[in-house]
C-alpha cells in the first residue's frame, strides 16, 4: 500500500513549487485578462454578449489548464532527473510509487486551484453582464448568465485536464520533455477525432483497417466526450448518467496511466 | 550596472520610456501607411469549407463560431457604412455558413444573417435566395423552430414578393408546435391580400411585438414608419395634384402649399425629417433614416 502521508507531502511540495513558478501566475493572469477581453468582444456582436463570454470563458479555462497540465506535467519527473535531485529524494524513505503519485496529486491540486480561480473570474464577468441587461432582454437568452449548469462543463474540463496530466506524467517517466509534450498534444488532438475512428468501418472496405480503427477507438482517450460546453451554454438536456459515466471513464483512464507510470518508473535505472 | 546603482536604474527607465514612445510613433506611422495601401486581406477567407473547419476546430467550435459571427457582423456593417460605390458583400454568406456549421444552434446568426443577406443593395447583397438557404439549414437542425419557418415566409413576402410561397411558409410555421395563433391568420391574409400595405403592416407589427431581440424590434418599428411615410407621401401627392389643378402649375415649395391653405405646417416624416418637394414630386428628406423606401409590393390578387 502506498503511504498517503508521503504522497500528500510530495503533492504539497509540488503545489508550492508551482506557486513559486512565475509562469503559473502568468497563465492565470492571462486567463483573467481574457475574461475581460471577452467583455470587449461581446460589445462587437449583435446581442450575443453573454453567449460569447460563456464560450470564451469555458474555452479559456480549458486552454490555460491544458497548457499548465502539459508544460508542467512533462517536467515533473524529468526535472528531478535532470537536476540529479532524484538520487537524494529516493535515498529518503520515499518509494518510487509515492513519488509518482505525489507528483501527480500536486499538479492536480495546482490545476484545481487554477480552474476554481478562472471559474470564479468567469462568473464575476457574467454577473457584471447580467446586471447590464433588462429582464425583457434576458428573456430571450437560452440560459441565465449565472447558470449553475455551466459547472457541469467545468467539472468535465477538470477531469479532462487530470487525464492530460496523467498522460504527460506517463510520457515524462521515460521520455524527454520535448517528446513528452509532442506525444501528449498528439494524443489530445487525436482524442478529439474518436468519433471518426468509430465510424471508420462505414467508409473502408478492409475489415483489418476497420478492426484496427475500432481497436484504436477503444484504446485512445476520447477527449471529445469531455466537451459539453455547447450543451451547457444552450442549456440543452444532457442524457442522464452521462456525467457520471464520463467522469468514471476519465478516472479509469487516469488510474491506468498512473499504474503505467509507476510501473515504468519503478523499473527505471538512474545509474 | 549593479542592482543598487540608481543612475543605471534611471537610465534603464528612460530607455524603456524612449523605446515605448518610438513604438507608439512607429505604430502610428505604420497605421497611416497601411490605410494608404490597397487592402487585399480583408476579403480573404482562408477556409471556406464548413466541414473542414468543424474538423480543425477540435473543442473550440463554439469560440470559432463566435469569431466568424463577429467577422460577419463587421463585414456587413463595414461594407454597408463604406463610401465605396461598388459595395461587395461577397464574404457574408460564407462567413454565416461557417458560423452556423460550427455552432448549429447559433439562432441569432440565422435571424440576422438572413436579414443581412436579403437586404437589397446598397444596404445588402440582395440575396434573399441565400437568406432562405441559411434559414432552411437552421430548420433542418431545429425542425420545430417555427420562428425560422416564419422568417422564411417573411423573406418570400418582403424581399421576393412571392406571396404564395410566403403564405405557404406562414402556414407551415403556424402548424409547428408552440407557434402563435396569428400565423394561420397571417397565412390567409397573405394569400388573399399579399402585397398591400395593410398586410405588410400586420406582418411588421407582429415582428415589432414578438421580435427575437431589441434590434429586430427596432428594425420592425423602422419598417412600420416607412409604411406610414409611404401613406403620407401618397396624401402629399394628392395635395400637390389638387394645387396643380387649381393653379395650373406645380408648387415650387411647401410654402406655396401653405399659402394656398393646403398645408398648416411643414410636412415631416415619422422620424421628424421634412419631406422634399421637387418639380411636383414628393420624396423623403436628405438624411432620413427611413431612406430608401421599400419597393411598393404588387398585389397577388387584383
Amino acid at each position: 500500500m502506498a503511504d498517503m502521508r508521503i504522497i500528500a507531502h510530495v503533492a504539497i511540495n509540488v503545489f508550492k513549487e508551482s506557486v513559486r513558478d512565475k509562469v503559473l501566475y502568468n497563465l492565470v493572469a492571462f486567463a483573467v485578462i481574457l475574461m475581460g477581453a471577452a467583455y470587449l468582444i461581446g460589445q462587437l456582436t449583435a446581442g450575443q454578449d453573454v453567449k460569447i463570454i460563456k464560450d470564451l470563458g469555458l474555452a479559456a479555462i480549458g486552454t490555460f489548464g491544458l497548457l499548465i497540465a502539459v508544460f508542467i506535467g512533462i517536467g515533473l519527473v524529468w526535472k528531478e532527473v535532470e537536476r540529479r535531485s532524484i538520487y537524494s529524494l529516493l535515498s529518503k524513505p520515499l518509494g518510487r510509487r509515492e513519488f509518482i503519485l505525489g507528483k501527480y496529486a500536486g499538479l492536480a491540486l495546482t490545476l484545481l486551484v487554477n480552474v476554481v480561480v478562472m471559474t470564479a473570474a468567469l462568473y464575476l464577468v457574467l454577473g457584471y453582464m447580467d446586471a447590464q441587461f433588462t429582464e425583457e432582454q434576458k428573456s430571450v437568452w437560452a440560459a441565465p448568465a449565472l447558470d449553475a449548469g455551466m459547472l457541469r462543463a467545468v467539472a468535465l474540463i477538470v477531469v479532462e485536464l487530470l487525464l492530460v496530466t496523467a498522460i504527460a506524467l506517463f510520457f515524462s517517466t521515460f521520455s524527454s520533455p520535448f517528446l513528452s509534450a509532442a506525444l501528449t498534444f498528439g494524443l489530445w488532438v487525436i482524442g478529439h477525432f474518436n468519433a471518426d475512428l468509430r465510424n471508420f468501418e462505414n467508409i473502408v472496405e478492409s475489415p483489418v483497417a476497420a478492426g484496427l480503427a475500432r481497436a484504436l477507438y477503444y484504446l485512445l482517450p476520447n477527449f471529445a466526450a469531455f466537451d459539453i460546453k455547447s450543451q451547457v451554454v444552450y442549456a440543452l438536456p444532457i442524457a442522464p448518467g452521462y456525467l457520471a459515466v464520463t467522469v468514471a471513464y476519465g478516472l479509469a483512464y487516469i488510474a491506468l496511466l498512473l499504474t503505467g507510470s509507476v510501473l515504468v518508473f519503478t523499473r527505471r535505472d538512474f545509474k | 550596472m549593479t542592482r543598487s546603482d540608481p543612475r543605471g536604474a534611471w537610465m534603464s527607465g528612460a530607455l524603456v520610456v524612449a523605446l515605448m514612445a518610438a513604438i507608439v510613433s512607429l505604430q502610428h506611422t505604420q497605421g497611416r501607411l497601411e490605410a494608404a495601401t490597397p487592402d487585399t486581406a480583408e476579403n480573404l477567407l482562408y477556409v471556406r469549407s464548413p466541414a473542414a473547419m468543424s474538423r480543425m476546430a477540435l473543442s473550440y467550435d463554439a469560440v470559432l463560431a463566435d469569431l466568424y459571427w463577429i467577422r460577419a457582423v463587421q463585414h456587413y456593417g463595414g461594407t454597408r457604412l463604406s463610401t465605396d460605390p461598388n459595395k461587395q458583400y461577397d464574404l457574408l454568406y460564407p462567413l454565416l455558413d461557417l458560423t452556423t456549421s460550427l455552432d448549429p444552434r447559433f439562432n441569432v446568426a440565422y435571424y440576422f444573417g438572413s436579414t443581412f443577406l436579403a437586404e437589397a443593395p446598397p444596404d445588402g447583397p440582395g440575396r434573399p435566395d441565400l437568406a432562405i438557404v441559411l434559414l432552411e439549414k437552421g430548420l433542418r437542425v431545429q425542425p420545430d423552430k417555427w420562428e425560422f419557418a416564419q422568417w422564411i415566409g417573411f423573406v418570400h413576402y418582403w424581399w421576393r414578393h412571392d406571396y404564395a410561397q410566403a403564405a405557404e411558409w406562414f402556414q407551415r410555421a403556424g402548424d409547428l408546435p408552440g407557434a402563435p395563433f396569428w400565423l394561420a391568420q397571417l397565412a390567409a391574409t397573405t394569400l388573399a391580400e399579399g402585397g398591400n400595405r395593410q398586410s405588410s403592416r400586420l406582418l411588421w407589427q407582429e415582428v415589432a411585438r414578438t421580435g427575437v431581440n431589441e434590434a429586430f424590434r427596432n428594425e420592425a418599428v423602422r419598417r412600420l414608419q416607412q409604411l406610414d411615410a409611404m401613406d403620407q407621401i401618397d396624401q402629399l401627392f394628392q395635395i400637390v395634384g389638387a394645387f396643380q389643378q387649381r393653379y395650373g402649375a406645380v408648387p415650387r415649395s411647401w410654402d406655396d402649399l401653405g399659402r394656398a391653405g393646403y398645408l398648416r405646417s411643414l410636412p415631416v416624416d415619422p422620424t421628424g425629417v421634412p419631406y422634399r418637394l421637387e418639380a411636383g414630386s414628393v420624396a423623403l428628406g436628405e438624411g432620413s433614416r427611413l431612406s430608401p423606401l421599400p419597393r411598393e409590393p404588387q398585389r397577388l390578387i387584383q
